[in-house]
């Protein structure tokens, strides 16, 4: 998996496990399929995911990533962000030509 | 207001801690211990770690650097509590904190969380609409400052590190402390200098 | 939970009452336990989410975890059913 540096533009996965079975997942419906920029990098920490069941727990790479508020419900203030702890295996490099589209 | 815990749901507790007591898993005396225990902590632990940072830099860059560090300088052990992130807030930007997913909060320095920051209107909220949240609070941030709201979502718990209000100059630690409530940790208040002067 | 529309208009309750005798108790089990390795604080939240919604509005915040906690010692098989009842 490969590791963001602060800065880089990051999308989180449309992905929806919740669909497919049991799972706890910590990363907001909210973002699925959105893009913010990495802030920092938190650390590295067991995933909740696998926590949840008592299922041994890989760590892994734990990004700060801030988005833009106003876009995600098309309300709210020009310059207003939210910042959200997201575990790596939810991030993916932000495709710029998807992104110009 | 939360309502009471219905008679059934004391039994049931009940009946589970005495089965797990009976097959000695867990004693009176350690529940008891465990509840006194996180019944200290309190919001005056952060009100300290904030006001002590407005007063002497080094201490400022150390909450701001390692926020459990701070925590455990102040006398909180923070042995197994989920590491404490503090944000600064700036002339440009304040912090909002939320756990849209559960309740996630810093209990080691703010002790319990209130009703309404588990409440679905504030976990709900906080993210869409934060400056309709913080109007609920009479709190109107000044032209030019922009919101990040942060949403608790994995293994930090977060405090905000409010700016310094300008009419305390030459206050005290304790003074400053004061104006420091638990609603401006969470970032739903600005900290208040009172404007009447106290008799 | 975050942006969800039916609370978009819901006024924040601004109750500041700290949790009850029962609340606190369940609070102090749930860390008893977790420093007993029984249980983590991930699996009480996947026991929460996954209390059937109409019975998850009934019960209050403490409820939530107390029928959470409860679940998760039956399902490790910590206790019994016959011991809780």
């Amino acid at each position: 998996m490969p590791d963001f540096a602060p800065g880089t533009r990051v999308r989180v996965k449309d992905d929806w496990p919740e669909r497919r079975g049991p799972c706890h997942i910590r990363t907001p419906h909210y973002l699925r399929g959105r893009t913010g920029t990495v802030h920092r990098v938190l650390g590295h920490f067991p995933n909740p995911e696998d926590l949840a069941f008592a299922r041994p727990a890989p760590k892994r790479t734990l990004y700060h990533v801030l988005f833009e508020q106003p876009p995600i419900w098309n309300e709210g203030r020009p310059g207003d962000e939210i910042l959200v702890e997201i575990f790596e295996h939810w991030l993916e490099p932000a495709d710029a030509a998807k992104e110009a589209a | 207001m939360s309502p009471p815990a219905r008679r059934d749901s004391v039994e049931k507790l009940e009946k589970l801690i005495a089965a797990l007591k009976a097959k000695g898993i867990i004693t009176e005396e350690e529940l008891a211990e465990r509840q006194a225990q996180t019944d200290r902590a309190s919001p005056e632990t952060g009100a300290r770690m904030v006001a002590r940072a407005w007063l002497d830099p080094e201490w400022r860059a150390l909450l701001l650097r390692d926020g459990t560090a701070a925590a455990e300088a102040m006398g909180v052990s923070m042995a197994g509590a989920p590491p404490l992130g503090v944000l600064e807030d700036t002339p440009q930007r304040h912090h909002l904190i939320v756990c849209t997913l559960c309740s996630c909060y810093p209990r080691a320095v703010l002790g319990y969380p209130p009703h309404w920051y588990k409440s679905f209107a504030y976990r709900s909220r906080a993210v869409r609409d934060p400056r309709g949240v913080l109007a609920e609070w009479g709190t109107v941030l000044p032209e030019g400052v922009e919101i990040r709201v942060v949403d608790s979502t994995a293994d930090y718990r977060w405090m905000v590190l409010p700016m310094r209000p300008a009419g305390t100059e030459g206050w005290t630690e304790d003074q400053l402390a004061a104006i420091v409530t638990r609603d401006v940790l969470v970032g739903v208040a600005l900290p208040k200098v009172p404007t009447a002067a106290a008799a | 939970m975050g942006g969800a529309t039916r609370f978009r208009c819901t006024p924040v309750e601004r109750d500041e009452e700290p949790p009850d005798a029962f609340g606190k108790r369940v609070d102090a089990l749930r860390q008893l336990l977790a420093q007993k390795k029984l249980m983590t604080v991930d699996e009480l939240r996947r026991g929460i989410e996954s209390i059937p919604e109409e019975e998850y509005l009934t019960l209050t915040y403490y409820e939530r975890w107390l029928c959470s906690i409860t679940t998760l010692m039956l399902e490790k098989g910590v206790v019994s059913a016959e011991e809780l009842r």
